[in-house]
């Protein structure tokens, strides 16, 4: 048989999620100089993960990114397997039977709990549930939010907490012509809430909001913006954390702060204010959420390396609904190690290890590999260094050279009555979608469940 | 709404900017790097990356590097696109340390 990973013996490489650290992975393996072929697959019909169901409704230019995916699942050595669980459909050990390599790209799907009293309740929700509920994720169709209330809380001090936080605050007109999933714009045309408040647990020069998520809240149409410019003062590390040299993003996220909490505008049916050092302590209610109770903070040790802790200082805020939003979390993959306190899957330099041994075959990228930081194009670059690892690996590697790749998967998943989805038949899925969100003048209306999707093919 | 690379690039053209690029809308030549404006998504993955603080976001951009928005649109429909990170320009380091980085 002819060496691997050239034409007559193509590399056959599973990847295992399609959001955009898995099409940036598949990127890399395809742009290099081996023949490889590359079988993708995804838990839901829908490729493209969070750039479909995470980045908001009202950032349609984000969504751009998904061009490039589409792009790429084009190459004639691209197999997309959609609608397809590993783990519960076909196993780890079965993708390394049928692929020389697996690369994991699943994401973190979970979230970080506050772990305090309360949490559970009834209002209290994940900032991951209504993101997926208002960007018609399947598994969240069936979610319900009652926004009845007055009062409504953030915890977080990032962009997913910035969206949910401009999703509360803009008005159905704002929101009527983007790909937000209409049964969510049905429920939140019904909104009763009248305050936001955006509550992290560091200060004003620590946030983790982008400048260009804050500028979106200069103008908008029923919502005024609240930052008290007292919380504005800084502890003297913070200053000196400001006038660092390698620390000028935060300072343009400070002078934006500082812009919000200077604008005198005229009042508005809602307000969104944000505010800072302070931790939710305690949820109260009898029944359901009722009161929040904060504790306040103070940041300590030095500049650059400064932590909040709780004062002691305590205070109740009455508000009905609740969202954390204070990161994800991966979810461990059966066959797989986990790494507990971190959420992800034990790796170095993306190669999956377990007792500091690198399970031969078995690598990952993105937020299971890192955790759940940076942006869509940080994943390009974290894709980049997993391939660079798997390809340095390729030159010991004494496999078996006879795979089935994409075929022999389809094999086994034919004999379990799996109906995976390809990627011509999302082609017809995707075509439906936007061509009924042509009326509605909308990019497109989202299928939210997974059997309509499947009717259509 | 786009993203611009500015003077800073120049003679530098460190490309740390172009490995987190989800889209490959940095185009080069043997100055610098442009943004292509009908590509770039205005994600700003970029802009902590550079280490001469050579790009701005428009809103962010300074009054006398307006210039930059025409050279920006300008060149990079001219110019291949840069796919993957190059070595820096020779001198590039120098050239930081000039520019107080």
């Amino acid at each position: 048989m002819s060496e691997l990973a050239t034409e007559n013996n193509p590399l056959l490489v599973a990847i295992v999620g399609s959001g955009p650290s898995g099409f940036y992975a598949c990127e890399a393996l395809l742009k290099s100089d081996l023949a490889v072929k590359v079988t993708m697959l995804e838990r839901l019909p829908s490729p493209y993960g969070l750039v479909r169901s995470g980045v908001a409704p009202d950032h349609p230019k984000l969504k751009q990114a998904i061009q490039v995916y589409a792009k790429i699942a084009e190459d004639e050595n691209f197999r997309l397997l959609a609608n397809v669980t590993v783990g519960k459909d076909i196993s780890v050990a079965e993708l390394l039977d049928t692929h020389h390599f697996v690369i994991f790209a699943n994401g973190a799907e979970s979230d970080r709990k506050l772990g305090i009293p309360g949490e559970d309740l009834p209002g209290s929700h994940t900032a991951t549930e209504f993101v997926g509920w208002y960007n018609g994720h399947p598994d969240y169709r069936e979610t319900t939010f009652d926004l009845s209330h007055h009062t409504a809380v953030i915890i977080g001090q990032g962009n997913v907490a910035a969206d949910v936080a401009r999703i509360l605050s803009k008005s159905v007109d704002e929101l009527r012509h983007t790909d937000i999933a209409e049964h969510a714009l049905d429920v939140l045309s019904e909104s009763k809430i009248k305050e936001i408040h955006v509550v992290g647990r560091r200060g004003p020069a620590q946030v983790k909001f982008t400048p260009k998520e804050l500028r979106e809240f200069e103008n908008l149409e029923l919502c005024q913006t609240i930052i008290d410019p007292a919380e504005l003062i800084l502890n003297p590390e913070s200053g000196a954390e400001l006038e660092d040299k390698s620390n000028s993003g935060q300072r343009k996220i400070y002078q934006q702060l500082s812009k919000l909490a200077d604008i005198q505008g005229p009042s508005k049916a809602r307000s969104c204010q944000f505010t800072f050092l302070k931790s939710p302590s305690k949820l109260l209610g009898s029944e359901r959420l009722e009161r929040i109770e904060f504790e306040r903070n103070a940041l300590s040790g030095e500049a650059l390396s400064q932590s909040a802790r709780g004062t002691g200082d305590t205070f109740e805020l009455n508000a009905g609904l609740l969202f954390r939003s204070i990161g994800y979390r991966g979810v461990a993959m059966p066959g797989l190690p986990f790494d507990n306190n971190k959420g992800l899957i034990p790796n170095i330099e993306g190669r999956i290890v377990e007792n500091g041994e690198h399970l031969t075959g078995l690598y990952v990228t993105g937020w299971i590999k890192r955790g759940p930081t940076g942006i869509i194009g940080t994943n390009r670059a974290d894709s980049v260094a997993t391939v660079q690892s798997l390809m340095e690996d390729l030159k010991t590697l004494d496999a078996e050279i006879d795979k089935s790749g994409a075929d022999g998967v389809c094999n086994l998943l034919l004999s379990r009555n799996v109906r995976y989805v390809s990627f011509e038949e999302w082609k017809k899925i995707d075509q439906s979608e936007i061509d009924r969100g042509q009326p509605k003048e909308k990019p497109r209306e989202k299928f939210t469940y997974i059997r309509e999707m499947l009717e259509l093919i | 709404m786009t993203t611009i690379v500015t003077d800073n690039c120049q003679k530098c053209r460190f490309t740390d900017c172009v490995t987190v690029c989800p889209v490959e809308c940095f185009h080069f030549d043997d100055e610098m790097l442009y943004i292509d404006p009908d590509v770039c998504i205005d994600c700003s993955a970029c802009i902590p990356e550079c280490p001469v603080e050579a790009i701005f976001e428009v809103d962010d951009l300074p009054e006398d590097k307006e210039k930059w928005i025409a050279i920006n649109a300008e060149k990079a429909a001219q110019l291949p696109v840069c796919e993957e990170q190059m070595d820096p320009l020779p001198g590039a380091d120098e050239r930081k340390t000039a520019l107080g980085f």
